[in-house]
């Protein structure tokens, strides 16, 4: 009893759940510095970076021999009079980024608008799901670049069939997530609110939607990544500007340093955009926070 | 029976009278129809503690979920203080906070605080305001022995705890049963036994009717005023057992000697219907 006593004292000290979200990242940060970890972190990158430069530069091993070195990929990246015409000092670099960019936004947030929704309501409606599941199951295992040739039958211009793919895969890994999450919800949640009282749709509300929020927000992870394979695969045919764009017209031209230029930077921004629906997840769900950190 | 009850404060609780009669649940899932409640009739008056006692698998969550509402009844009827929850012509009766279940592994949601939870209940009927509730609340959980942890999410306190945040969450709506699945089956024995005390001070603080399954005879005795002796699939009254030890208890109940002597009247019958339940080789549940 009295060490039950210790803990709810201790997390209650915490005044609001935004002071104790920013300190506990403080407070992972600091120990995650303090721990191994990003020393071994450092030493996984400096390997794999230690053998392109080795196996390109050094040793010219078969099959490596034509691929553009680590420092000839990095100084063109970091030049400011960049040899192939891009660096991160050149405005047509952003222009890539930022394109690519606004197409994931477009692409995932209709993704998410229209796939959480479903997704509720197939796990949460039996006769919905009879009469949607089996369909969306045909229709999602076929691969997103089987799609392209409709697409840009479909859509007019060179814009609308690129956000049309990224959302396509986006909008498939939410849907079954979110339906997923639904499922997972334990019964007896459900019967305990309509115990309490609460109608059909105050169960909806406050059972299913938060009860399921965690499978959702994995499936915006995945979402996301998925979104940034077929954006890229997208922009390889069809479309103008983007980093799947500039590799594959890198390709072209034989300016291999961009190509390589372009996957690290599709690479960062693939991760930075996955961290932020992840943060989001944390900040929504305060409650998985607090539980996992107490596992700690 | 009626002269044992009296001798106690239950007579001052005039609502929660449980009359099951003649239930009989069948089960089809595969076509094959599986008896798992057999003509069960059992009177509970108003306020008592009623532990319904029986092998694992036996049933007893079934007769629950019959009265809570989750799921319907073959035959039979049951009835709450004269009222029809389910019978001829109703087979399943409808969810409501008259009769709220606590859970086997806990029902908190874990997306709501502890206050939160335990406000649920008037929040969804919406005939108080925010305020009101949430007043209300902290002085339940005052009484309870929970301060300090309303803002605790269910995840972030001990197992005891949430146990008795669920407690209060149905006490809020003034039920008129509270129907307990096995709460403290995960629990240890310590913790169990701080969990049994808490729980009949509530019980003495708040008299409402106690449906309680359990397969643990300790606790049955100690809790209950009369103990169900369920047989083994399908599930049946076997055996009454009074406990004439005077309410309010404590632990010194447990080694007394009135204790000991119940424990061995139950102890035969219970053992008898777990060896056929084992026999017949019931999944646990």
């Amino acid at each position: 009893m009295s060490s039950t006593m210790k803990t709810a004292d201790v997390v209650t000290n915490t005044q609001g759940p935004e002071v104790s979200t920013l300190s506990l990242t403080m407070f992972r940060f600091a120990s995650w510095l303090k721990s191994p970890r990003p020393y071994l972190m450092m030493i996984g990158f400096a390997i794999v970076l230690g053998f392109w430069y080795l196996a390109v530069e050094v040793w010219k091993l078969p099959r490596f021999e034509d691929m553009p070195g680590l420092t000839e990929v990095f100084s063109e990246w970091f030049s400011k009079d960049p040899y192939y015409g891009l660096s991160i000092f050149t405005p047509e670099y952003y222009l890539h980024i930022g394109i690519s960019l606004r197409r994931i936004a477009y692409a995932f947030l209709l993704a998410t608008c229209l796939g959480v929704p479903l997704g509720l309501f197939l796990g949460w409606s039996k006769n919905f799901r009879e009469f949607i599941f089996p369909l969306f199951e045909v229709l999602r295992p076929i691969p997103i670049l089987a799609w392209v040739p409709l697409a840009i039958i479909m859509f007019a211009g060179s814009e609308s069939p690129v956000i049309f793919l990224t959302f396509l895969a986006s909008f498939f890994a939410t849907t079954l997530n979110t339906m997923l999450g639904v499922e997972s919800i334990d019964e007896s949640y459900s019967r305990a609110a309509s115990c309490l009282g609460a109608s059909r749709w105050q169960v909806f509300r406050h059972v299913v939607i938060p009860g399921a929020m965690p499978y959702i927000f994995t499936g915006l992870q995945i979402s996301i990544g998925v979104a940034w394979f077929s954006l890229v695969a997208g922009e390889m045919v069809s479309g103008q500007y983007g980093l799947g764009y500039l590799i594959n017209t890198a390709y072209m031209m034989i300016e291999y340093p961009k190509i390589i230029i372009g996957m690290i930077t599709l690479g960062i921004i693939g991760f930075a955009t996955s961290a932020m629906v992840r943060m989001l997840g944390d900040y929504l769900m305060q409650w998985r926070v607090r539980e996992l950190a107490l596992g700690d | 029976m009626s002269a044992v009850m009296d001798e106690k404060p239950v007579q001052q609780v005039t609502k929660g009278a449980i009359k099951i009669d003649d239930v009989v649940k069948i089960y089809d899932p595969d076509g094959a129809a599986v008896m798992a409640v057999d003509h069960c009739s059992i009177d509970i008056p108003a306020g008592e503690i009623c532990m319904i006692v029986g092998p694992s698998g036996c049933g007893k969550t079934t007769l629950l979920n019959a009265i809570a509402g989750f799921h319907g009844i073959t035959s039979g009827s049951i009835h709450l203080d004269g009222e029809l929850l389910c019978g001829p012509g109703k087979p399943q009766a409808v969810p409501g906070s008259d009769r709220i279940v606590v859970f086997q592994n806990g029902a908190l949601f874990p997306w709501k605080t502890n206050l939160e939870n335990i406000a649920f209940g008037p929040m969804m009927a919406g005939k108080m305001s925010k305020a009101e509730i949430y007043d209300k609340a902290r002085g339940m959980m005052a009484d309870a022995g929970l301060s300090g942890t309303e803002n605790n999410y269910p995840g972030e306190v001990s197992s005891g705890l949430r146990r008795r945040v669920e407690i209060v969450r149905a006490l809020m709506n003034d039920p008129k049963v509270l129907l307990f699945d096995e709460p403290y089956r995960a629990l240890d024995s310590l913790t169990k036994s701080v969990m049994h005390e808490a729980l009949l001070e509530i019980y003495y603080r708040n008299k409402v009717t106690i449906f309680f399954i359990t397969h643990d005879l300790e606790e049955a005795i100690f809790l209950g005023h009369r103990l169900i002796i369920m047989s083994s699939r399908p599930c049946k009254p076997k055996k009454i057992v009074e406990v004439d030890i005077p309410h309010p208890r404590d632990y010194s109940a447990l080694t007394s000697t009135r204790f000991r002597e119940i424990m061995q009247e139950a102890k035969g019958v219970v053992n008898e219907e777990a060896q056929k339940a084992f026999d017949a080789g019931e999944k646990e549940g």
